[in-house]
């Protein structure tokens, strides 16, 4: 029966959306770091992504909104900021739902990428490697400005870290 | 409690979960370190640990309101988002660095009132990161000394014995990363730029590399718990060397800047551009006492 309470809370922590990228979940993002369950008391752990996230009270407060409203009275959110979050953490469900929302995965292997040989980033519109970065830095802490030179669209795209 | 639009929720009646009422998306602050471990590690000095915190803390808090402050001035829209989103990550290490020194140092202060209700003298910033902001220029040398300096600190600090401290390091190191690639990009484009940029940059690294040294120096709690930034010299001054090759600038060649009766920005001790820094980042919390938001 524990098991089972702990089964539910984890697929329903699992399911929120993050608050600034709505096509994933907490979970693709790798965000929700754990789910544990102790005398009848729900506790998600969250491991932020950027330091300075400014989405961690709204993600905080929407698993426990979703958690209560599926019959769990006792929730608490936590923070888990060790071992830090990185773009490694996003699964592989959530690199394909990113790319089918317009936003280029970043590559596999964290920071390494920023060494002086970059991979190419294919558009997530066109397809296309023919890209250029136009800013390192975008809408948010964890994505980057980048342009297609085929199709002339522009993309965002999540920053490895 | 059906309504799952984040927006639309907010509206809910009542506090939130944690026991805050928030009246905007994204005004909400959750304490950065919600359900960490409060106290100090065995054998390390909770008073000093709480001091360490305080000096790296104050480095990043006021660096950020520096590079806020060149919001609607910066030369491109694209810069401008990116000094804010640099802004953005040292302010996030500077709320979980100042409270953590709050939860150590007995006072039982959070981060909102280390920050906003220190005085001048109780800040413990080096001061490079306090002086006015200047060009664009200046911007850049002073992103590049401080990032190189500081991704080399919080390399070194990842596996630190604090296990906050070593979380803010090992997100750190990747994020100054970035913040340094920036820099050395802009310093690039600029001094391997145009006569006027190139002329620009260097009065930039004059003006700014004396105050590089502060950075290199020891305070005696640095010594006794965390890494002797002296031995960060050599390393930050040859990539310093490389970045600055490559722009075609000369190394400056330049004394540290005096100390005061041997006291600098870790011992309170401040610049004239201190005063009205702390004026602007604190006056909204001082006119209302106790409002949160």
């Amino acid at each position: 029966m524990v098991s089972t309470l702990l089964e539910r809370a984890r697929e329903v922590a699992a399911a929120v959306p993050d608050p600034e990228l709505p096509m994933l979940t907490l979970a693709d993002l790798g965000v929700l770091a754990d789910v544990e369950e102790a005398d009848g008391t729900v506790t998600a752990w969250l491991t932020p992504t950027y330091s300075g996230c400014p989405a961690v009270a709204e993600m905080a407060a929407d698993v426990a909104r979703r958690l209560r409203a599926a019959g769990f009275a006792e929730v608490q959110v936590r923070l888990r900021i060790d071992p830090p979050w990185s773009s490694d953490r996003i699964s592989a469900e959530g690199r394909r739902k990113l790319a089918e929302a317009g936003i280029a995965p970043p590559h596999p292997g964290g920071l390494l990428q920023l060494a002086p040989t970059r991979r190419a980033v294919a558009c997530p519109q066109c397809g296309s490697a023919d890209t250029e970065e136009l800013s390192r830095f975008g809408s948010t802490a964890c994505k980057s400005l980048w342009r297609c030179r085929s199709c002339r669209e522009p993309f965002d795209r999540i920053k490895e870290i | 409690m059906s309504d799952d639009h984040v927006y639309l929720s907010l509206a809910e009646a009542g506090p939130g979960p944690e026991g805050e009422a928030r009246w905007a998306y994204g005004t909400g602050f959750a304490d950065p370190l919600l359900g960490v471990d409060a106290a100090a590690p065995e054998g390390i000095d909770p008073a000093d640990l709480a001091a360490y915190c305080l000096m790296l803390g104050d480095d990043a808090l006021v660096l950020s309101q520096r590079l806020i402050q060149w919001i609607t001035r910066a030369p491109e829209l694209e810069e401008e988002v990116a000094l804010a989103n640099l802004g953005l990550d040292l302010l996030g290490q500077a709320r979980r660095l100042l409270t953590r020194a709050g939860q150590l140092d007995g006072s039982g202060r959070g981060e909102d009132e280390l920050a906003y209700w220190r005085p001048e003298s109780e800040y413990r910033n080096v001061r490079l990161v306090e002086l006015e902001n200047g060009d664009f220029a200046q911007c850049v040398v002073r992103l590049l000394l401080f990032a190189t300096a500081r991704e080399e600190l919080y390399r070194r600090l990842a596996d630190h014995a604090d296990p906050v401290l070593s979380a803010v390091a090992a997100l750190g190191v990747k994020e100054l990363a970035y913040h340094r690639e920036y820099a050395a990009a802009w310093t690039v484009r600029l001094g391997d730029g145009t006569e006027e940029s190139h002329r620009r940059m260097r009065a930039a690294l004059d003006a700014l590399w004396p105050w590089l040294e502060e950075l290199f120096t020891p305070h005696e709690v640095e010594l006794r718990l965390g890494v002797d930034p002296s031995s960060l010299r050599e390393p930050v001054l040859a990539a310093l060397a490389g970045v600055l090759a490559e722009a075609t600038l000369p190394v400056p060649d330049l004394p540290g800047r005096a100390y005061v009766n041997g006291r600098a920005g870790r011992h309170g001790v401040h610049t004239e551009a201190m005063g009205p820094l702390l004026a602007e980042l604190q006056v909204v919390a001082r006119a209302h006492p106790g409002a949160t938001w």
